[in-house]
């Protein structure tokens, strides 16, 4: 390892030797190589982008990028490759030279058009080119996108930057990358034999893939051992596929429980059969879409921040037209459900309306933040932000909403109020007051899961339908008027709905679902948890 | 259980509700030829359909701008289906038998299709359909501007296995369930067989529609297409239910590059709320994108802005489908004289209009339209990028050739053959099919 070190030192010296010797006639290379890109087939645009990998002129990398971003144009007349000017707007730059282009007219440039292919083309060639950047993310990503590629004329260069590497991170990544390369190449069996233990130690599906290929195209020891490593891993992966699929259905289900809980109040707590509880969701959702087109026509750079101010709106906004709603037709029909259902049916499609008039019938787009985007990966879990915030989002609530109900004065007095009314009433409690609040207070809860459901579902005047079915099959399941009955409930759906999936599809499991739920009903009409209350008697 | 039995009886008596309300424009007027307009302005369907029926009145406007039709002026009637499929054919009838309208543009589902054909063939009047289907249908009296499975899913698969496509060797066939996904699957399925592709290396998955949760799949097909060979996901996902479906796919790493997606039901008004970043490279096929380079189009696109009043409004595929039916219609009663729908029927055969591609479409004796064939990749701006397309225009076929009991049917309106299901091998009509 060590003379090979001293081996390679000057050959690198020489290899940086020769280029700068050859400078100025790469100038000219890459302007060749450049002027294919104003082709018009794929193909020769396909050939351009392997040629300004080959010229290894330092702006290539550079170029590429600029191309993979949609920002390099052609511009008549001459059809000059140019990109933007970063200093001053509506000047270019030539691509070749970095010198100014002057301005041109909109008519006059034109994108240069990419593809897959040439996606993938200009993946490879950065991959190489960026291996020996000063950045190290820069670094890891060529390593990685090596790594995909399998680029065997990338080897020597990967052997040169493996060497000179400090970052444990990078370097790893970058044997990974070498032994990756290595399998495509003509190496010794011993070479390729040891690549594989390397790639076998990753242990996700990247290296099964890798290890599949390597075993259809060897034969002999590499195709054996290979083979063998891939039995092993498929055991290892299935273990891991067992877990994704708890923390899928937990996921789903903190979605449920999300939708549900307001209106495990509304419906569980006060016995009111709440058809608009969706469009609650709804209306919190829209909320979130206000919010963020505000802030992205006058403080873009709060957009990052745009849920948590989207939060108290939603709950404020929701909670007020649940109180509304209260006021003015649920309180007269206490103790009628038929009535109740028909009237909350009737609200819910008269707010599906109003939204669909005042904001039109298309989705809306809402954005993640950028700290919602992405995933995470915990071995080979892949765990996407979104989904770990609203599990997060989903418990906090939950805590919130059980410390409300059990420690504060409005939570016992909405207890009491639902235990026995008239007696709450000689107490001195309002009883119609607590019942407007309570109300309020789940439409609200409402409101907030639309801010999260926001990040994960379309936000248009139907997002409401959607969910209404599955929260009242959450809070029935659960006991109706008891918070951990909902909890578990919706837990045990979400993880159910999960496992079956795989075996059965996403079609015959949510019916499977409901027929185990109607059987349940059955054989325990109160649900898992039963509670006294008014909805229960009913 | 009494609480959900009470649920029960009252959504049953809310739908009912929701039906009473739905409105019906009615206006009328001398001397005026009717058009019926019957697409969803309320309901799960009105973000596709709204756009439809807006179309349809600017088509309408800008005929009578150019002194309307034989002579008259046309009258555009506008009835809302609500998207409730039996409310199609209930609709149906009023625009014909009460308003009387010379042709109905109009529906979107293939059940709200089928809901209407029969209230269409009894009372013998003009259906123009402008969205892409499954095929394996063809009525004297529907007209299918839109594309049949040859003129869309067959070319985009053959662009992935072509080498500037990718060379895709497996493929996740990935559908809503219901019957435009199952049926064109199916013909997939059987098309990418006759091309040797293996068993094994096709996964067929449906959703529910409007489904949300999408983490299951999305890593399947992630684990599929990690069996080393190239993969493809060719997606009949239904409208709402895509933007999660590429949500999903984006947060779990999935770039074009590694599985490209192609979608038939994806096109720029569902990308308008959608944020497109993470889906650049993503294709879909159609017969015509706004961004087409043509003249044509270009003044298609600025008075489709002006007429709806928004610097923003994109126009999409069932709109062209729209309007190149529209002016066919029109052609055709030019030269039949009248708007009878039987002499139009037989003129319409053979009449060919300028598409919004820079190129012409014709009405075949099977009651379908020629067109291009595009494919186009998704850009950060919401907008395609074409990057392939067929070379002339492709002839729709309703029997498809590649499902047996289909095989053998053709379809030829003009007398004295006039039949939908001609079976070739026994040479009779109405071989199997419907």
């Amino acid at each position: 390892m060590y003379c090979l070190r001293y081996l390679l030192i000057p050959l690198l010296c020489a290899l940086i030797g020769i280029s700068n010797a050859s400078r100025p006639a790469q100038a000219a290379d890459l302007e060749t190589a450049l002027s294919g890109l104003a082709e018009k087939s794929f193909k020769s645009r396909l050939k351009a982008v392997d040629e300004i990998a080959a010229t290894q002129d330092e702006r290539a990398s550079e170029i590429l990028e600029t191309l993979t971003k949609g920002k390099l144009f052609v511009a008549n007349p001459g059809k000059h490759i140019v990109m933007e000017d970063p200093a001053t707007s509506g000047a270019y730059l030539f691509a070749a030279t970095g010198e100014s282009a002057g301005s041109y007219a909109k008519a006059a440039i034109k994108k240069v058009k990419i593809n897959n292919r040439m996606r993938s083309a200009i993946r490879k060639a950065l991959g190489t080119l960026t291996l020996g950047s000063k950045d190290r993310n820069r670094r890891l990503t060529a390593a990685r996108s090596i790594f995909n590629t399998r680029d065997v004329s990338a080897l020597p260069l990967l052997t040169n930057a493996i060497a000179a590497e400090t970052d444990t991170a990078v370097k790893r990544e970058m044997e990974r990358a070498r032994a990756a390369a290595l399998l495509a190449s003509e190496a010794d069996e011993s070479d390729k034999l040891a690549a594989i233990e390397i790639i076998a130690s990753m242990g996700n599906q990247d290296a099964l893939a890798l290890l599949t290929q390597v075993a259809d195209s060897n034969s002999g020891v590499v195709a054996e051992r290979a083979e063998r490593a891939i039995a092993e891993m498929k055991s290892t992966l299935a273990l891991w596929g067992t877990a994704q699929n708890v923390v899928y259905g937990i996921s789903l289900g903190s979605v449920l429980l999300l939708a549900a809980i307001g209106l495990a109040i509304t419906f569980g707590v006060m016995g009111v059969i709440n058809m608009a509880h969706g469009e609650m969701v709804m209306i919190g959702a829209y909320v979130t879409y206000v919010v963020q087109d505000v802030i992205r026509a006058s403080m873009p750079g709060l957009f990052d921040w745009s849920l948590l101010i989207a939060l108290p709106l939603a709950f404020g906004v929701t909670a007020l037209i649940g109180i509304a709603m209260e006021r003015g037709i649920i309180r007269f029909l206490y103790g009628r459900p038929l009535e109740t259902l028909l009237a909350t049916w009737g609200v819910s499609l008269i707010l599906q309306q109003a939204v669909r008039s005042i904001f039109g019938p298309n989705n809306r787009l809402v954005g993640n933040p950028s700290w919602m985007s992405g995933s995470l990966e915990l071995g080979q879990l892949t765990l996407t932000y979104n989904r770990l915030c609203i599990i997060a989002f989903t418990l906090v609530i939950f805590a919130a909403l059980f410390v409300a109900m059990r420690k504060t004065s409005f939570g016992l007095q909405m207890r009491a109020v639902v235990q026995n009314r008239r007696m709450s009433a000689a107490m001195g409690i309002r009883t119609k007051w607590v019942d407007a609040l309570t109300f309020g207070l789940g439409s609200g809860i409402a409101g907030l899961a639309g801010v999260a459901i926001s990040q994960i579902d379309n936000v248009g005047p139907n997002l409401g339908q959607s969910y209404i079915i599955d929260s009242f099959m959450v809070v029935v399941f659960g006991g109706v008027g008891n918070l951990w009955g909902t909890l578990v409930g919706a837990m045990t759906l979400g993880v159910a709905n999960k496992f079956l999936e795989p075996y059965s599809g996403a079609v015959l499991a949510k019916i499977l679902v409901l027929v185990f739920i109607i059987l349940f009903i059955q054989k325990r009409p109160k649900g898992l948890f039963a509670l006294k209350g008014r909805g229960v008697e009913a | 259980m009494s609480k959900l039995n009470l649920l029960r009886k009252g959504l049953g008596a809310a739908v009912l509700g929701a039906t009473l309300l739905s409105t019906s424009a009615v206006v009328s007027a001398e001397e005026t030829i009717k058009v019926g307009v019957l697409h969803s302005l309320s309901g799960t369907m009105a973000i596709s359909e709204t756009t439809l029926k807006d179309v349809m009145l600017m088509l309408v406007e800008q005929q009578n701008a150019k002194g309307g039709l034989l002579g008259k002026k046309l009258e555009a009637v506008v009835v809302d289906p609500a998207s409730d499929w039996p409310l199609f054919a209930e609709k149906a009838r009023e625009l014909i038998e009460k308003e009387k309208v010379a042709a109905v543009f109009g529906a979107w589902t293939s059940v709200s299709r089928k809901s209407v054909l029969p209230v269409f063939e009894e009372l013998n009047s003009l259906l123009f359909y402008p969205v892409q289907y499954e095929g394996e249908e063809s009525s004297k009296n529907v007209f299918y501007t839109g594309a049949a499975p040859n003129q869309q899913a067959i070319p985009a698969v053959d662009y992935l296995m072509s080498e500037e496509g990718g060379e895709v060797k497996r493929w996740v066939l990935a559908g809503t369930d219901y019957v435009y996904p199952r049926t064109t699957n199916k013909i997939l399925e059987s098309y990418l067989k006759s091309k040797g592709v293996a068993d094994e290396d096709i996964m067929i998955n449906y959703t529910p529609f409007g489904h949300s949760d999408w983490q299951t799949i999305v890593s399947d097909i992630k684990t599929f297409g990690s069996a080393g060979k190239k993969t493809a996901v060719v997606s009949t996902i239904n409208g709402d239910a895509n933007v999660p479906f590429y949500k999903e796919l984006g947060n779990q790493g999935i770039a074009a590059e590694d599985i490209p997606v192609v979608a038939f039901s994806v096109g720029e008004e569902e990308l308008a709320g959608l944020d497109t970043k993470p889906l650049v490279g993503h294709l879909a096929a159609w017969n015509y994108f706004q961004s087409v380079d043509a003249p044509i189009n270009e003044s298609f696109v600025g008075e489709w802005k002006t007429f709806i009043g928004d610097e923003k409004r994109v126009t999409n595929d069932p709109m062209e489908a729209h309007f190149i039916g529209f002016n066919m219609w029109a052609a055709a009663v030019e030269k039949a004289g009248t708007t009878d729908p039987d002499a139009v029927g037989d003129a319409i055969i053979g009449v060919t209009v300028p598409n919004l591609s820079g190129g012409y479409s014709a009405m075949m004796p099977n009651h379908h339209i020629t067109k291009p064939v595009l494919i186009g990749e998704i850009q950060e701006d919401g907008q395609f990028e074409i990057v392939w397309e067929t070379s002339g225009t492709v002839v729709g076929d309703a029997w498809s050739d590649y499902l047996a009991g289909s095989a053998d049917l053709i379809s030829d309106w003009r007398k004295p053959m006039a039949c939908g299901n001609f079976n070739t091998k026994s040479g009779k009509c109405g071989g199997s099919g419907s």
